[in-house]
Protein backbone atom coordinates (compact mmCIF):
# COMPACT_ATOMS: atom_id res chain seq x y z
CA UNK A 1 0.00 0.00 0.00
CA UNK A 2 2.27 2.83 -1.22
CA UNK A 3 0.33 5.15 -2.78
CA UNK A 4 2.66 8.03 -3.97
CA UNK A 5 -0.72 10.44 -4.15
CA UNK A 6 -2.20 9.29 -0.54
CA UNK A 7 1.22 10.06 0.59
CA UNK A 8 1.97 13.26 -0.31
CA UNK A 9 -1.84 14.69 0.65
CA UNK A 10 -0.71 12.79 4.35
CA UNK A 11 2.05 14.56 4.50
CA UNK A 12 1.02 17.80 3.57
CA UNK A 13 -2.34 17.51 6.32
CA UNK A 14 -0.57 15.86 9.27
CA UNK A 15 0.86 19.17 10.22
CA UNK A 16 -2.29 20.52 10.34
CA UNK A 17 -4.20 17.92 11.68
CA UNK A 18 -1.55 17.76 14.96
CA UNK A 19 -1.61 21.25 15.73
CA UNK A 20 -5.77 21.32 15.71
CA UNK A 21 -5.38 18.45 18.15
CA UNK A 22 -3.33 20.43 20.61
CA UNK A 23 -5.60 23.99 20.03
CA UNK A 24 -8.23 21.60 21.06
CA UNK A 25 -6.14 20.14 23.97
CA UNK A 26 -4.81 23.46 25.08
CA UNK A 27 -7.99 25.68 25.50
CA UNK A 28 -10.16 22.60 27.06
CA UNK A 29 -10.81 24.58 29.27
CA UNK A 30 -11.88 27.74 27.25
CA UNK A 31 -13.75 26.36 24.04
CA UNK A 32 -15.93 22.52 23.48
CA UNK A 33 -13.04 19.63 23.67
CA UNK A 34 -10.85 19.09 26.27
CA UNK A 35 -8.05 16.16 27.09
CA UNK A 36 -10.42 13.05 25.17
CA UNK A 37 -11.38 14.97 22.28
CA UNK A 38 -8.06 16.86 21.34
CA UNK A 39 -5.96 13.37 22.05
CA UNK A 40 -8.26 11.39 19.83
CA UNK A 41 -7.21 14.13 17.09
CA UNK A 42 -3.90 14.14 17.51
CA UNK A 43 -3.67 10.37 17.75
CA UNK A 44 -5.56 10.19 14.19
CA UNK A 45 -2.81 12.03 12.69
CA UNK A 46 -0.40 9.25 13.61
CA UNK A 47 -2.69 6.62 12.28
CA UNK A 48 -2.82 8.46 9.15
CA UNK A 49 0.94 8.09 8.93
CA UNK A 50 1.27 4.37 9.59
CA UNK A 51 -1.85 3.68 6.82
CA UNK A 52 -0.53 6.09 4.26
CA UNK A 53 3.68 4.91 5.05
CA UNK A 54 3.77 1.60 7.07
CA UNK A 55 3.20 0.55 10.25
CA UNK A 56 6.78 0.37 10.37
CA UNK A 57 7.80 3.91 9.40
CA UNK A 58 4.85 4.85 12.62
CA UNK A 59 6.63 3.27 14.99
CA UNK A 60 10.12 4.89 13.72
CA UNK A 61 8.10 7.85 14.88
CA UNK A 62 6.79 6.75 17.88
CA UNK A 63 8.80 4.40 19.10
CA UNK A 64 7.78 1.62 21.57
CA UNK A 65 9.17 3.27 24.37
CA UNK A 66 8.37 6.47 23.83
CA UNK A 67 5.10 5.29 23.93
CA UNK A 68 5.32 3.61 27.15
CA UNK A 69 6.75 6.51 28.85
CA UNK A 70 3.95 8.88 27.33
CA UNK A 71 1.48 6.54 28.60
CA UNK A 72 2.74 6.17 32.31
CA UNK A 73 3.60 9.95 32.44
CA UNK A 74 -0.06 10.92 31.27
CA UNK A 75 -1.48 9.37 34.12
CA UNK A 76 1.15 9.63 36.83
CA UNK A 77 0.87 13.72 35.88
CA UNK A 78 -2.62 13.08 36.71
CA UNK A 79 -1.66 11.96 39.57
CA UNK A 80 0.60 13.95 40.79
CA UNK A 81 -1.60 17.18 40.18
CA UNK A 82 -3.62 15.67 42.62
CA UNK A 83 -1.24 14.58 45.26
CA UNK A 84 0.35 18.53 45.16
CA UNK A 85 -3.09 19.71 45.81
CA UNK A 86 -3.04 17.97 49.02
CA UNK A 87 0.44 19.33 49.86
CA UNK A 88 -1.35 22.53 49.45
CA UNK A 89 -3.72 21.67 52.03
CA UNK A 90 -6.97 20.60 50.17
CA UNK A 91 -8.50 17.55 49.16
CA UNK A 92 -6.74 15.39 46.77
CA UNK A 93 -7.73 17.12 43.06
CA UNK A 94 -8.88 20.33 44.48
CA UNK A 95 -8.19 23.11 41.74
CA UNK A 96 -5.19 24.62 43.73
CA UNK A 97 -3.91 27.16 41.18
CA UNK A 98 -5.32 30.51 40.85
CA UNK A 99 -8.45 30.98 39.35
CA UNK A 100 -7.06 33.72 37.27
CA UNK A 101 -9.33 35.79 34.17
CA UNK A 102 -11.66 33.54 32.79
CA UNK A 103 -11.86 32.96 29.28
CA UNK A 104 -7.87 33.74 28.71
CA UNK A 105 -6.06 30.25 28.33
CA UNK A 106 -4.11 31.09 31.88
CA UNK A 107 -7.20 30.27 33.50
CA UNK A 108 -9.36 27.52 35.79
CA UNK A 109 -6.13 26.66 37.37
CA UNK A 110 -5.25 23.02 37.22
CA UNK A 111 -8.25 22.17 35.01
CA UNK A 112 -5.95 22.81 31.78
CA UNK A 113 -2.63 21.04 33.27
CA UNK A 114 -5.31 17.56 33.90
CA UNK A 115 -6.60 18.50 30.84
CA UNK A 116 -2.92 18.19 29.06
CA UNK A 117 -2.35 14.63 30.84
CA UNK A 118 -5.42 13.46 29.66
CA UNK A 119 -4.73 14.75 26.27
CA UNK A 120 -1.22 12.79 26.28
CA UNK A 121 -2.68 9.77 27.96
CA UNK A 122 -5.73 8.93 25.45
CA UNK A 123 -3.37 10.50 22.25
CA UNK A 124 -0.58 7.93 23.46
CA UNK A 125 -3.45 4.87 23.92
CA UNK A 126 -4.86 5.16 20.82
CA UNK A 127 -1.85 5.03 18.66
CA UNK A 128 -0.52 2.14 20.92
CA UNK A 129 -3.19 0.38 20.27
CA UNK A 130 -3.54 0.69 16.69
CA UNK A 131 -0.03 0.46 16.01
CA UNK A 132 -0.42 -2.93 17.42
CA UNK A 133 -3.25 -4.15 15.87
CA UNK A 134 -1.83 -3.07 12.72
CA UNK A 135 1.16 -5.11 13.00
CA UNK A 136 -0.69 -7.88 14.05
CA UNK A 137 -2.81 -7.65 10.80
CA UNK A 138 0.68 -7.38 8.50
CA UNK A 139 2.23 -10.37 9.96
CA UNK A 140 -0.80 -12.41 9.60
CA UNK B 1 -46.97 -30.25 38.62
CA UNK B 2 -46.66 -27.79 35.25
CA UNK B 3 -50.06 -26.69 36.13
CA UNK B 4 -48.64 -25.36 39.46
CA UNK B 5 -45.18 -23.92 37.53
CA UNK B 6 -47.76 -21.87 35.51
CA UNK B 7 -49.48 -20.61 38.12
CA UNK B 8 -46.52 -19.61 39.94
CA UNK B 9 -45.26 -17.64 36.47
CA UNK B 10 -48.19 -15.74 36.08
CA UNK B 11 -48.36 -14.95 39.82
CA UNK B 12 -44.56 -13.46 39.99
CA UNK B 13 -44.90 -11.76 36.63
CA UNK B 14 -48.12 -10.17 37.64
CA UNK B 15 -46.36 -8.58 40.43
CA UNK B 16 -43.62 -7.62 38.75
CA UNK B 17 -45.54 -6.15 36.09
CA UNK B 18 -47.33 -4.35 39.18
CA UNK B 19 -43.86 -3.16 40.40
CA UNK B 20 -43.27 -1.63 37.34
CA UNK B 21 -46.53 0.24 36.24
CA UNK B 22 -46.09 1.97 39.84
CA UNK B 23 -42.91 2.54 39.41
CA UNK B 24 -43.44 3.86 35.72
CA UNK B 25 -46.56 5.94 36.69
CA UNK B 26 -43.88 7.92 39.25
CA UNK B 27 -41.82 9.38 36.51
CA UNK B 28 -42.09 12.71 35.50
CA UNK B 29 -44.29 13.92 32.92
CA UNK B 30 -42.31 13.87 29.16
CA UNK B 31 -40.44 17.15 28.85
CA UNK B 32 -40.47 18.16 32.33
CA UNK B 33 -37.51 18.70 34.37
CA UNK B 34 -36.97 15.06 36.19
CA UNK B 35 -35.40 14.41 39.18
CA UNK B 36 -31.71 14.42 37.70
CA UNK B 37 -32.80 18.45 37.15
CA UNK B 38 -31.72 19.36 41.08
CA UNK B 39 -29.62 21.82 42.64
CA UNK B 40 -26.47 20.11 41.66
CA UNK B 41 -27.28 20.99 38.28
CA UNK B 42 -28.21 24.14 39.02
CA UNK B 43 -24.85 24.72 41.07
CA UNK B 44 -22.83 23.97 38.06
CA UNK B 45 -24.59 25.81 35.74
CA UNK B 46 -24.76 28.94 37.77
CA UNK B 47 -21.37 29.04 39.86
CA UNK B 48 -19.20 26.77 37.61
CA UNK B 49 -17.40 29.82 36.16
CA UNK B 50 -16.37 31.82 39.49
CA UNK B 51 -15.68 28.55 41.60
CA UNK B 52 -13.33 27.39 38.95
CA UNK B 53 -12.50 29.92 35.97
CA UNK B 54 -13.09 27.74 33.26
CA UNK B 55 -15.90 28.88 30.75
CA UNK B 56 -16.23 25.35 29.39
CA UNK B 57 -18.77 24.00 32.00
CA UNK B 58 -17.77 20.44 30.63
CA UNK B 59 -14.31 20.67 31.48
CA UNK B 60 -15.09 22.39 34.69
CA UNK B 61 -17.34 19.62 36.20
CA UNK B 62 -14.92 16.66 34.86
CA UNK B 63 -11.50 18.30 35.50
CA UNK B 64 -12.35 20.02 38.77
CA UNK B 65 -15.66 18.92 40.35
CA UNK B 66 -15.75 15.34 39.49
CA UNK B 67 -11.81 15.41 38.53
CA UNK B 68 -11.42 12.17 41.04
CA UNK B 69 -13.71 10.42 38.10
CA UNK B 70 -11.50 11.09 35.42
CA UNK B 71 -8.83 9.58 37.45
CA UNK B 72 -10.44 6.52 36.99
CA UNK B 73 -10.88 6.82 33.80
CA UNK B 74 -7.57 7.53 32.94
CA UNK B 75 -7.14 4.12 35.01
CA UNK B 76 -9.32 2.54 32.68
CA UNK B 77 -7.41 3.91 29.64
CA UNK B 78 -3.99 2.31 31.05
CA UNK B 79 -5.70 -1.05 32.10
CA UNK B 80 -7.31 -1.67 28.77
CA UNK B 81 -3.44 -0.55 26.69
CA UNK B 82 -2.03 -3.01 29.33
CA UNK B 83 -3.85 -5.90 28.76
CA UNK B 84 -3.87 -5.59 24.68
CA UNK B 85 -0.19 -5.26 24.88
CA UNK B 86 0.11 -8.27 27.09
CA UNK B 87 -1.91 -9.91 24.54
CA UNK B 88 -0.56 -8.67 21.73
CA UNK B 89 3.25 -8.97 22.63
CA UNK B 90 2.96 -12.91 23.81
CA UNK B 91 1.76 -14.04 20.31
CA UNK B 92 4.70 -11.90 18.91
CA UNK B 93 7.23 -14.00 21.60
CA UNK B 94 5.75 -17.18 20.25
CA UNK B 95 6.68 -16.45 16.56
CA UNK B 96 9.88 -15.77 17.67
CA UNK B 97 10.40 -11.87 16.85
CA UNK B 98 10.09 -8.69 18.36
CA UNK B 99 11.35 -6.60 21.03
CA UNK B 100 8.90 -6.07 23.19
Amino acid sequence: MRDVVLQTIAKLIIPFIQLYGLYIIVHGHITPGGGFAGGSILASSFILYALAYDVGDGFRRMPRLAAKWLESMGGLMFVAIGLFALVQGGNYLTNFLGIGNPGTILSGGSIPLLTIAVGIKVASTIITLFYHLLEEKRHG
Amino acid sequence: MKGFRNILATLLLTVMAVLLILTVSEMPAFGEPGPAYNQVARHYLERSVQETGAVNVISAIISDYRAYDTLGEATVLFTGIAAVLAALSAHRQKRGGGDA
